[in-house]
């Protein structure tokens, strides 16, 4: 799509040279640091680093945990970032406060990234304390310490990892007994996993106590901001919302980072739905493709259960020609996209918000799909059953836009809200309903004039209840049909349902503030950043905005409304090109030249810092596109990945 | 040539009811536009004739296609039963899909050569090796008739287009490629010899599993001529009878006298017997490798092999083996699929 916006004045930012800058007091921060955790895939640092960023949640404080991984099983540098604020501000933030360095082929990387003042905790033998005289270097000898503990090799590995999560408790002053709960929570009570790795813990705090020197800079305190919360992943969320949501049918196939949904699904259904006839009410298939995957959704669709799948770009690429089929069709189905970057194999484990065109329009022809799209895990949970009711109301593929983000990191939330409503199954017509219609019905009427017809079922027991379903042009009654009437009468009706859903969808999150000139828009996980930078603005800056935060699409009408009503708008978005920007635009019209794009697109989740200074500087000079530069993000590139 | 179908004794008159007071005629389904003479209408005449006699309800029945001229004829049979002609080489997702939601559905589906052995081969194998329980059709003639005539991947090596192009590639056997994958039904028939499908199409009825059936089932306009190995005359004389085949159901009180030894005879899944008469050879359709020997055989003597190829009954279908409630999936309401609020509870605190 070609971009006349860019054509006026595109701008890439200079890396690493802020327009702003962070509040930074001197003396202690407390409760306010991001801890950088720098080791080699396959090393086992999963189990550590989620104790870690438990056991601060557990102190009360505001938590969130990111992993930054490459594609690969063992021997890649990987990264895991933990954020902690008091004031709930939790999305990635570029400045890295307290680095692990445990990998010696990025150790140099890593520390010439850390902004000055800031803490190295190293493995002896990186050396690190001659890189740099700004930053703080504690040395510990790992192996030395991991070899008191275990003679078992494969052990001493990962109980490495545990000892510097008690060096970094000690020196933050992360309570023992927080650690100790949350690697009970973690070894899920198992007594004999539990105390070689409290040892450890111990071995860390003693080690830091008699060795390093006292640092105060760095603090985390009790506080009571996440009592009653929750930590969990989103696709771990959709999972537990589609089974509260009656799914039965659920056919996936792997990939990254949309596996974890199916197979925490697998988990928690084998669990919660087996019925007292020790049989299951679910049935879940890994398909041979995500074609496959894709045709079962529809089909089980067709035969009236509440069916999804689960993937990611490519796999979205590969089901196109079923879309279009359950669009024509008219099939119930659920797909969830969890974006990861593209095109192509793209980054597979770093995350973007690169799918929204491809999925609004997926399949050839006049094509256009209903897509929530979560920004939380309690919207994921929320937004797994509306997708199956809206499925079956619509009789169309509904789509979810989540991403890697959102799916595969940690997120603090309130617990979710069981649900009480009864699905909503659609317009479906049964044996006793035919009956009493005399047996006069047709698949493709427009009866209640909102473009949604009435199907049945196959297996319904009536004489009248049968139709032929197909891809090819059929009129009203699903005949078979290329009368140009017929063909534009069925389209048409398509495009009116498509305007019904406006309705039903997810309505956009608006918070308009009064004598505000700048609105933003954004959806997904880029609100996690943008709320942040709505707080430097306000509060570094004196720039008050409004903000509205997209759900669904089809937009609803008060999305232009709130384009009118502002001076200036600034879509936020991880994608290079501005995929919602141009849909806006197309939505807007006349209005469009109020539009700019702030666009984030490096493969990382989106920060706060950026989009303050990519905005305060479009205020500025009247930039309208900013490509937000790297600057000290290129830390976490990898390299040698396939 | 021998007989195809073996002649049962006191055979009685086709009724003009079956066992559900329903006439043939509510076995029709809608008027073909394929062209006069085409392979495909025998099937679909074949199909109604099966499942009128078999007793199936056709409101219990769901019909699945993918994309060609065979993919048409669901259209053409069972009116009465919900159809859904999807996309090309995909219907086996499709139909999967559909069982899981409904294990009540009779499945049938009609796929031809192009569609199951070039674009869905893939499905087709994945089909087969999941054993989802349905009749699975491949209306084969060799070439793309709804393209115009081009080769598919089942036409044989030195077989001749009307143009004069000759195919240079060996042809791909289906069944025997469904026997290596453990198949429980494999069979094929000729849409010239309407006894023997039927036969074949009524056991596949009675089977609890895939049953694959490649037909034979030549095109009148793009590969019926001179130098056509899938034509109906080349058909009629390279036919290769494994059996005799003859059909018995349940509930009927048949018997055969045969010297021991000339006789195999199988219990199907519904208590009907198939009965398979042995001709020169001793043929041994419960043996796999046979099996592919004998298709392996005919494709180098030019034959074509007709009769049930391969037969497990005793395969668990893949429905089976997933141990879903006996409720239809579909079917299910909130007291059954929303676990209480107490789980979520759980969950949650797990959670914290």
């Amino acid at each position: 799509m070609s971009d006349s916006m860019t054509a006026t004045a595109v701008l890439d930012k200079p890396a690493g040279e802020p327009v702003s800058q962070p509040v930074t007091g001197g003396g202690s921060k407390i409760n306010d640091c991001t801890i950088h955790v720098a080791t080699v895939n396959g090393s086992g640092s999963q189990s550590s680093n989620t104790v870690l960023m438990r056991s601060i949640f557990q102190m009360g404080v505001p938590v969130s945990g990111k992993n930054m991984f490459p594609s690969n099983i063992a021997g890649l540098p990987t990264w895991f970032t933990i954020r902690a604020n008091k004031d709930g501000w939790i999305a990635r933030k570029k400045e890295v406060d307290i680095m692990i360095c445990m990998n010696a082929a990025t150790a140099r990387e890593d520390v010439m990234a850390l902004q000055p003042g800031a803490v190295c905790i190293y493995d002896a033998p990186l050396n690190c304390k001659g890189m740099r005289d700004d930053v703080t270097f504690f040395e510990v000898p790992f192996a030395k310490l991991a070899g008191e503990l275990s003679q078992d090799s494969r052990l001493r590995k990962l109980l490495t990892n545990m000892i510097y999560v008690g060096i970094v408790a000690e020196r933050l002053g992360i309570e023992r007994d927080e650690i100790v709960n949350a690697i009970t929570k973690q070894f899920k009570g198992k007594q004999k996993a539990i105390d070689p790795n409290v040892a450890a813990i111990d071995k860390g705090m003693a080690y830091a106590l008699e060795n390093l020197p006292a640092q105060h800079r760095w603090r985390i305190e009790r506080m009571n901001a996440t009592a009653g919360k929750i930590i969990i992943d989103g696709n771990a969320a959709a999972a537990i919302g589609a089974m509260f949501g009656g799914v039965t049918v659920v056919t996936w196939y792997p990939i990254t980072p949309s596996s974890s949904l199916c197979e925490s699904l697998i988990d928690y259904m084998k669990e919660h739905r087996i019925g007292p006839d020790g049989k299951a009410t679910f049935a879940i298939v890994q398909a041979e493709d995500e074609l496959a995957a894709m045709g079962m959704v529809l089909g089980a669709g067709w035969a009236g259960a509440r069916s999804l799948t689960s993937t990611s770009g490519p796999g979205i690429s590969l089901m196109a020609e079923f879309a279009g089929l359950g669009y024509f069709a008219e099939l119930p189905g659920v797909i969830w996209d969890i974006q990861r970057v593209g095109p192509s194999t793209g980054l597979p484990t770093r995350t973007a918000q690169g799918d929204i065109l491809e999925v609004h329009y997926l399949s050839h022809g006049d094509t256009q799909h209903i897509a929530l799209i979560p920004c939380s895990v309690s919207e994921c949970f929320d937004f797994a059953g509306e997708a199956l009711d809206l499925a079956e109301m619509f009789q169309t593929p509904i789509f979810v836009l989540s991403d890697l983000d959102l799916g595969m990191n940690n997120h603090m939330s309130d617990p979710f809200v069981y649900p009480t409503k009864p699905y909503r199954r659609g317009k479906v017509l049964s044996a006793e309903q035919l009956e009493e219609l005399g047996g006069k019905w047709g698949r493709y009427l427009d009866v209640d004039g909102d473009g949604i017809p009435y199907r049945t079922l196959p297996g319904t027991d009536h004489l009248m209840a049968s139709y032929f379903t197909r891809g090819s042009g059929h009129d009203t009654h699903a005949r078979y049909s290329e009368k140009p009437s017929d063909y534009k009468a069925t389209v048409d009706r398509l495009a009116k349902k498509f305007q019904t859903a406006k309705q039903f969808v997810p309505q956009p999150v608006i918070d308009r503030r009064p004598n505000a000139t700048i609105g933003l828009i954004a959806y997904g996980t880029t609100d996690i950043a943008l709320e942040e930078s709505r707080y430097q603005l306000r509060n570094e800056h004196g720039v008050e905005t409004s903000y509205l935060r997209l759900r669904a699409l089809p937009f609803t009408d008060d999305v232009k409304a709130f384009v009118e009503d502002h001076e200036r708008v600034y879509v936020v978005e991880q994608n290079r090109d501005g995929q919602m920007g141009d849909l806006l635009r197309l939505e807007v019209g006349d209005i469009q030249h109020k539009l700019r794009k702030i666009l984030h697109y490096t493969g990382l989740p989106c920060d706060a810092r950026s989009i303050t200074d990519s905005l305060l500087q479009m205020e500025k000079d009247g930039t309208r596109v900013i490509k937000i530069g790297l600057g000290a993000e290129a830390v976490t590139q990898t390299i040698g990945e396939d | 040539m021998a007989e195809s179908v073996l002649k049962l004794p006191n055979e009685a008159a086709a009724p003009k009811e079956n066992r559900l007071g329903l006439k043939a005629l509510d076995y029709q389904g809608g008027k073909s536009t394929l062209c006069a003479g085409c392979g495909h209408d025998a099937v679909s005449n074949q199909i109604v004739r099966a499942f009128y006699e078999m007793n199936v309800k056709p409101e219990k029945v769901a019909k699945f296609s993918g994309i060609g001229c065979s993919s048409k004829t669901p259209a053409y049979f069972l009116g009465r039963a919900h159809g859904f002609n999807s996309v090309h080489g995909r219907m086996p997702a499709v139909a999967t899909g559909a069982m899981l939601a409904n294990q009540t559905l009779v499945s049938i589906g009609v796929s031809g050569d192009g569609d199951t052995a070039s674009i869905g081969l893939g499905q087709f194998m994945h089909l087969v090796r999941r054993n989802i329980p349905m009749i699975y059709i491949i209306e084969n003639n060799g070439v793309y008739g709804l393209t115009k005539g081009q080769f598919s991947a089942t036409a044989d090596e030195g077989s001749k287009l009307k143009t004069g192009v000759i195919n240079d590639l060996p042809p791909m056997d289906l069944c025997a490629l469904a026997v290596e994958l453990g198949c429980g039904f494999v069979a094929r028939g000729y849409a010239g010899d309407p006894k023997q499908m039927v036969n074949i199409l009524k056991a596949a009825i009675a089977h609890d599993g895939l049953a694959v059936i490649d037909v034979i089932s030549p095109c009148v306009t793009f590969n019926n001529h001179d130098g056509s190995t899938k034509g109906y005359a080349y058909s009629k004389e390279h036919d290769e009878l494994l059996h005799q085949i003859g059909f018995v159901q349940s509930y009927e009180q048949i018997e055969i006298d045969y010297e021991p030894g000339t006789m195999r005879e199988v219990t199907l899944h519904d208590g009907s017997r198939l009965l398979l008469k042995k001709l020169e050879e001793d043929y041994d359709p419960s043996n796999a490798v046979q099996a592919l020997q004998r298709s392996h055989k005919a494709i180098d003597d030019g034959a074509m092999l007709t009769g049930l190829i391969y037969l497990r009954p005793e395969k668990k279908s893949f429905l089976t083996l997933l141990n879903m409630t006996d409720k239809p999936l579909w079917s299910l309401n909130e007291a059954e699929t929303r676990p209480p609020k107490e789980a979520l509870d759980q969950i949650m605190r797990e959670l914290m």
